[in-house]
């Protein structure tokens, strides 16, 4: 029996800054940044006085920026305080699992207006300690010390992947290929450049510097190219990586009721699931992520609809191997086929099932504890028919959030629906 | 602490005297390794440790050229990488482990199912050395 929340509740407003390396700004500065965006997409208008509770993603503030107890500073500085302010923790799943506990506290009836954010700030650490603070995600007993990174992680997923499905291993240039097509139509993307961008921007490096101009054939060549795109786990490439980033988001919720006091055009979180999971070796499939496949089940059933129904998605491409896992976990494609469906397009904008038409966490950047609220941003966006250059076309009824903790210890599903 | 408590850190100290050990629930005979307290089949506390015969093949693996902190100080590095990987045991539990003993300048010629044996690996100098588990080539 499917258990639906116990009243409606909509998105009305949502902001998110620029993602990317802004070594002069602290995760607070980014988050007025999304806050004041936010402010200015609420049609008509909030007093941020009406805020009841703040639930705010953050991974790991702790070690990016030497500070814990982050919550009720954010929500000091942008004039919060004495609200209810709390850090949600769950890897790169934070501040989706805030958006589903925010969904939740209105749903119980407790409050009636939230404010949900994520943010992170990873540059001002060297890139190993970046990597060390990112490993802190996984089992700290039993899989740190055999080696892995997390790179190296989804990297075993894609053999596991690969071997099991015979699937190319050029699919999952694809994925790359196609969210930097997307990302570089979204000007808060830290990656704002398709490919033949990139590509174009090298030779114009090295003919400044006079070296060598690198020609590539085409986009495939160039990401096939271990100068241009280095190994960093096999098989996973520099481009199949999603980058270290500084970034916040946030999305205003309002129980069902309120929402026509803030506007005519909400989005309603009409579904939510969350499930776990122990270390990846611990899992019975290592081709697939079984928690994702489970909340997207609880969240359909709550919802009420299928994958079918989904009209596009922004799902969780830490690295490319899981956008083709999720494609799968989230029943747009059946077992095996996902990898099939990248290399077909189907996937792009204008294939059958659209996902990451933000860029994804590949070009858009990968602030980790604000990226499940910043897949937020994009659905509202397209949905609002406000996407620009990348806006899906049609009428656009269901949109789906996919964030992924760790290899998929956490995961979390969101449904949106557009009434009108 | 009761010796063999099932405790997590036995592992470790097993691992320090060249064991690989893992728990049998001794209620519906699931083996959990590393060992468990409760047996995450069917809930019973009652389980005994038990050793592993160390013998499996790879189910999943990837070389790692970015290595972090730890393994940085180990020696590795983008030309010197290492394999890591994901194990399935005779016993039928799975465990994560560096897999050493491999020509790694083509890791497309490294097969999945590839038959394992377990070893030991020691990283880190003097004081700091400490005995890890590692699979080679069986």
């Amino acid at each position: 029996m499917a258990k639906k929340l116990s009243r409606g509740v909509a998105v009305v407003g949502v902001g998110m800054s620029k993602f990317g390396v802004f070594p002069e700004l602290t995760s607070r500065d980014l988050f007025v940044e999304a806050f004041q965006e936010l402010r200015q997409s609420v049609q008509k208008g909030f007093d941020p006085k009406d805020i009841e509770a703040f639930y705010m993603g953050n991974f790991t503030s702790d070690h990016f920026e030497n500070q814990a107890h982050l919550a009720p500073i954010v929500a000091s500085w942008v004039g919060l305080s004495p609200v209810a302010s709390t850090r949600i923790e769950d890897a790169c799943a934070s501040s989706g699992v805030a958006l589903r506990q925010g969904a939740l506290a209105i749903a119980s009836g407790a409050v009636d207006v939230v404010l949900v954010g994520g943010l992170e700030k990873m540059t001002d650490l060297p890139g190993a300690k970046v990597t060390d603070a990112l490993a802190l995600a996984a089992d700290s007993l039993f899989e740190i010390p055999a080696g892995f990174t997390f790179p190296g992680f989804y990297a075993a997923m894609a053999t596991a992947y690969i071997d099991q499905y015979k699937a190319d291993p050029d699919a999952l240039l694809r994925v790359g290929i196609k969210n930097h097509e997307n990302g570089g139509l979204n000007d808060k993307a830290q990656f704002n450049q398709t490919i033949p961008q990139v590509m174009a921007g090298k030779r114009k490096k090295a003919e400044q510097k006079g070296l060598p101009i690198p020609e590539w054939e085409d986009e495939m060549a160039f990401m096939k190219d271990l100068k241009a795109n280095p190994m960093i786990a096999w098989p996973l490439r520099l481009f199949d990586c999603s980058p270290v980033s500084d970034g916040a988001a946030a999305v205003l919720l309002v129980s069902e009721e309120l929402a026509s006091k803030y506007t005519d055009s909400p989005i309603f979180v009409v579904g939510s699931g969350q499930a776990s999971d122990g270390a990846l070796a611990e899992r019975e499939s290592l081709s697939s992520v079984p928690a994702a496949e489970k909340a997207s089940q609880h969240a359909y059933a709550m919802a009420g609809i299928g994958p079918e129904d989904i009209d596009f998605a922004e799902v969780h491409d830490c690295f490319t191997i899981a956008e083709i896992m999720a494609s799968e976990d989230l029943g747009f494609f059946p077992r095996g086929e996902g990898w099939k469906a990248a290399m077909e397009g189907q996937t792009a904008r204008t294939g059958s099932h659209p996902i990451n038409t933000s860029g994804g966490l590949k070009s858009k950047g990968h602030p980790v504890g604000a990226s499940g609220v910043g897949q937020v941003v994009e659905v509202w966006k397209q949905m609002h028919g406000i996407a620009g250059e990348r806006q899906l076309p049609g009428t656009l009824k269901y949109g789906l959030t996919h964030n992924v903790g760790g290899t998929g210890q956490t995961c979390v599903v969101h449904i949106f629906e557009k009434r009108n | 602490m009761t010796e063999n408590s099932l405790n997590s850190k036995e592992f470790q100290q097993a691992i320090a005297q060249d064991l690989l050990i893992g728990s049998r629930c001794l209620t519906c005979g699931n083996i959990s390794i590393p060992q468990r307290q409760i047996c995450p089949r069917c809930h019973s506390d009652k389980a005994e440790r038990i050793q592993t015969s160390g013998r499996g093949s790879l189910a999943a693996f990837t070389v790692i050229y970015v290595p972090p902190t730890s393994m940085a100080e180990a020696g590795y590095n983008a030309k010197n990488p290492y394999c890591v990987g994901i194990v399935n045991l005779e016993e039928g539990a799975r465990i994560s482990a560096q897999i050493v003993g491999l020509d790694l300048s083509d890791p497309s010629a490294i097969k999945i199912g590839l038959p394992l044996k377990q070893t030991f690996v020691v990283r880190g100098e003097g004081d700091s050395a400490k005995k890890f588990l590692a699979f080679e080539p069986a």
